[in-house]
């Protein structure tokens, strides 16, 4: 019995990775939210905004490199990062302009709004595969090397690791290594940063606040002489910040890859609707609590329990409760479960 | 122009673009798009009668597309005999347990009370699940064990094929009864969420339970359903049509091949034209006057005494299971099961745009748009690359430029589909042919 190396292997394997996946899930679900909030719609191409701020960010990353542009041991992401959300930004404004302003103006119904933005996915689906590959063209390093737009980009450079795994064995003495590497530091780091600021800018400042009247009571806000079209397009331009940066920190962590992106729609969906769809705050509990439950009920439990139980008990299973491909199905059940008992989310969202 | 004119335009134009395909490109490739076309023309039907008739936002097409598939091999594959002796039945009563283990938790949730309940259905539901996969496991690892390369599956029941298209039905049926009986209550964005969810759980089941259906192993050689639909090299050697091929001027391999999509053709234009029929027959009743009575205005047709949870629950299934039918028609038509290439963008949102492009409400608009926006998912690629071949045609051949320029055309397909559905809902949001 070894419940010292049962801890640090938990830590490892489950509670590090899941703390870093809930950041990125919670930034993703939180760009939801706040479209659902103020817009009333449920944008099903949020996972193609995420992928298209990514692809922006990867392109300025291969610029910054092909001029030796590098920042030490931090990811030179980070410093493309604001680049991307500029880029999105223009983007998602000029998709709100050209396509969803006409369906605001016009009151349609939230559905049709839903269905525009299934037009907008598709669109996006094909924009960034093409830029990525273009782009590719004249920005990599070695000039032209053939980067197709549905390959698996890594784009994370610096240093790889906060602690290795074999540092920690000789510092603490113990035979399970915890590993940390930079990119779940950083995305810890960069989830508090923006949840802070975003709360700070809802709560303190006057654009904010007029943004939480307008998704409180909309007519009241019109009345009190809020301009609708500012709190949109700032809404938007907090959006593109948002999956810009849930899209980077994704990409960093694993790598970037078109068609997962896309996919990252059903998780960031349930989180958002698990936290109760419309509130900032359930947003980042759903996101969590979605990354903690795939993450424990797809891990192999057998190291853990191994070290926890006296010697010789341990089971001959892998005590894999399902194994990683229904990962989606976890959230879903989570969501089914949350929407049966308590209809609104964990914490009251709205419900139009 | 009166509208009934106006419909035999947009059909005559249809049939244009097929005609002209199968001029330009080739008769083979002209009868692929039609038998494909027929089949997403069954399914724009399908979430017409879900979206246009109900006002249902259903977007999990792609799992009931696929659950049509699965049937097809279940009903028609020969049984694998030692796989069913090596554990089948231990793999059915595992199935049995998981399923016993739900029942009880929801019985323990009905009897109980409190604390004892959260306690109760846990207990119930942790002991149930380690019980299920200790004798489910067993069971999948037995089976799977019987010559992987060729089986390690149970098999189907070597049924005649056809009789997959209604099993395929009513498998889709089943599930979206599942999903309706928990979801339908809800507000429309969460039934959307729903069955995207439950798609990608359907096709994540598929991909990964080898024991059913082999996974990403795939099924191939599904049988046809013969003799309606011949296999080539048997009418290469038969007399009579060879003589007939001569008689048109084709050459026997060609002949055969054309000769088994028509029959195919004509077998999915019959199952449209039924599905048409009775559809059209739905609409002009009471019944279907009532769907729209609960589409247009829930809270009035709650009122005048209609059930408008259980119309909806009606309409989902029925909906879903023509869904299911075409799924087990387009397997049947490919000959195999391939779990990997069940893409959500493939088999639910171009479905969608297929309904909105036709006309959400009407029939006719759903076949038409179903039609089209095949032909045309399949024709942007040769055009896009035709129209970048021109566009390049200045570049030196083997340069980086030309050759990811030409390789983007293929990814012109997304974004055509996106523009057309945008321009639709923006200027004709009613579609081709509206609704009356």
């Amino acid at each position: 019995m070894d419940l010292l190396n049962a801890l640090v292997a938990l830590l490892n394997y489950i509670i590090v990775p899941a703390t870093a996946y809930g950041a990125q899930l919670a930034i993703g679900a939180l760009g939801v939210t706040l479209i659902y909030g103020i817009l009333r719609f449920s944008n099903f191409a949020h996972g193609d905004t995420m992928a298209f701020g990514t692809m922006v960010t990867i392109l300025f990353t291969w610029w910054f490199q092909s001029m030796g542009l590098h920042l030490g041991p931090l990811p030179t992401a980070l410093l493309a990062l604001p680049f991307g959300i500029i880029g999105t930004s223009l983007m998602v404004l000029a998709t709100d302009r050209a396509v969803y302003r006409f369906y605001r103006r016009k009151k349609a119904a939230p559905v049709i709004l839903v269905i525009v933005s299934m037009g907008v996915m598709f669109i996006m689906n094909g924009i960034v595969r093409v830029g990525l590959s273009l782009g590719a063209l004249g920005l990599t390093a070695d000039g032209g090397k053939s980067v197709r737009g549905t390959d698996d980009v890594n784009f994370a450079d610096g240093a790889r690791f906060v602690i290795t795994a074999g540092d920690f064995k000789t510092w603490t003495g113990l035979t399970e290594g915890l590993a940390i590497r930079s990119t779940q530091v950083l995305t810890i780091v960069t989830a508090i940063v923006v949840v802070v600021a975003l709360f700070w800018f809802l709560n303190r400042t006057r654009t904010g606040k007029s943004m939480r009247a307008f998704s409180d009571n909309e007519d009241l806000a019109l009345l009190s002489g809020i301009n609708p079209e500012r709190v949109v397009t700032v809404t938007w331009i907090i959006v593109a910040a948002l999956a810009t940066t849930a899209g980077v920190l994704y990409g960093l962590d694993k790598s970037y890859k078109a068609f997962t992106y896309f996919q990252l729609l059903l998780p960031i969906f349930a989180s958002a609707i698990v936290g109760g769809l419309g509130s900032p705050l359930g947003a980042i509990a759903g996101g969590f609590v979605i990354a903690f439950s795939e993450v424990t009920v797809t891990y192999a439990w057998k190291k853990v329990v191994v070290y926890a139980l006296p010697d010789g008990w341990g089971p001959d299973g892998l005590m894999q409760l399902l194994s990683t491909d229904y990962k989606f199905a976890v959230s879903f059940v989570i969501l089914i479960i949350v929407l049966l008992f308590k209809p609104t989310g964990l914490f009251k969202g709205q419900s139009v | 122009m009166t509208a009934p004119l106006k419909n035999v335009i947009l059909y005559a134009i249809m049939v244009l673009l097929l005609v002209g395909t199968g001029l330009t490109q080739g008769w083979n490739l002209a009868l692929t798009i039609f038998n494909m076309g027929l089949i997403s023309a069954i399914m724009a039907l399908g979430v017409n009668l879900q979206w246009g008739f109900a006002g249902l936002f259903n977007i999990g097409i792609m799992g009931f597309v696929a659950l049509g598939g699965l049937a097809t091999v279940l009903v028609s594959m020969p049984p694998v005999p030692e796989a069913w002796s090596a554990g089948g039945g231990r793999v059915l009563a595992g199935l049995v347990l998981g399923a016993a283990t739900v029942g009880a938790a929801v019985l323990t949730y009905g009897r109980l009370r409190g604390r004892a309940r959260t306690f109760g259905v846990l207990a119930v539901l942790i002991g149930g699940f380690f019980l299920y996969r200790y004798v489910f496991d067993g069971g999948v690892a037995a089976v799977e064990a019987v010559s992987p390369a060729s089986t390690g599956y149970l098999g189907g029941l070597g049924l005649p094929v056809l009789l997959a298209w209604p099993v395929g039905g009513v498998l889709a049926a089943g599930a979206a009864w599942l999903i309706g009986k928990t979801a339908l209550g809800l507000r429309s964005d969460y039934l959307a969420i729903a069955t995207l969810g439950i798609a990608e759980i359907i096709i994540a089941v598929m991909k990964n339970e080898d024991w059913l259906a082999r996974g990403v192993k795939n099924v191939v050689g599904i049988p046809r359903p013969a003799p309606v639909v011949p296999y080539e090299v048997d009418l290469q050697k038969s007399p009579e049509f060879l003589a007939n091929a001569a008689a048109w001027g084709l050459d026997p391999t060609n002949a055969s091949t054309l000769y088994v999509k028509l029959m195919y053709g004509i077998l999915f234009a019959i199952v449209l034209v039924i599905l048409l029929v009775l559809m059209q027959r739905a609409l002009h009743s009471p019944w279907g006057r009532m769907m729209r009575a609960i589409r247009d205005n829930e809270v009035a047709a709650e009122a005048m005494g209609k059930n408008v949870t259980a119309r909806h629950l009606q309409i989902f299934i029925l909906g879903s299971a023509i869904c299911g039918i075409a799924g087990a028609m387009m397997t049947t038509l490919d000959g195999q099961l391939t779990p990997g290439t069940y893409q959500p963008l493939r088999f639910t949102f171009l479905v969608w745009v297929m309904v909105i492009v036709g006309g959400s409400g009407n029939n006719f608009g759903s076949v038409l748009g179903g039609m089209l926006i095949w032909w045309l998912w399949v024709e942007v690629e040769p055009i896009g690359l035709g129209l970048m071949s021109i566009l390049t045609s200045g570049l030196p051949d083997g340069s980086a430029v030309k050759d990811t320029l030409i390789d983007s055309a293929a990814q012109m397909r997304l974004l055509t589909m996106g523009l057309v559905l945008l321009l639709v809902l923006r200027f004709s949001p009613r579609g081709l042919i509206p609704e009356k």
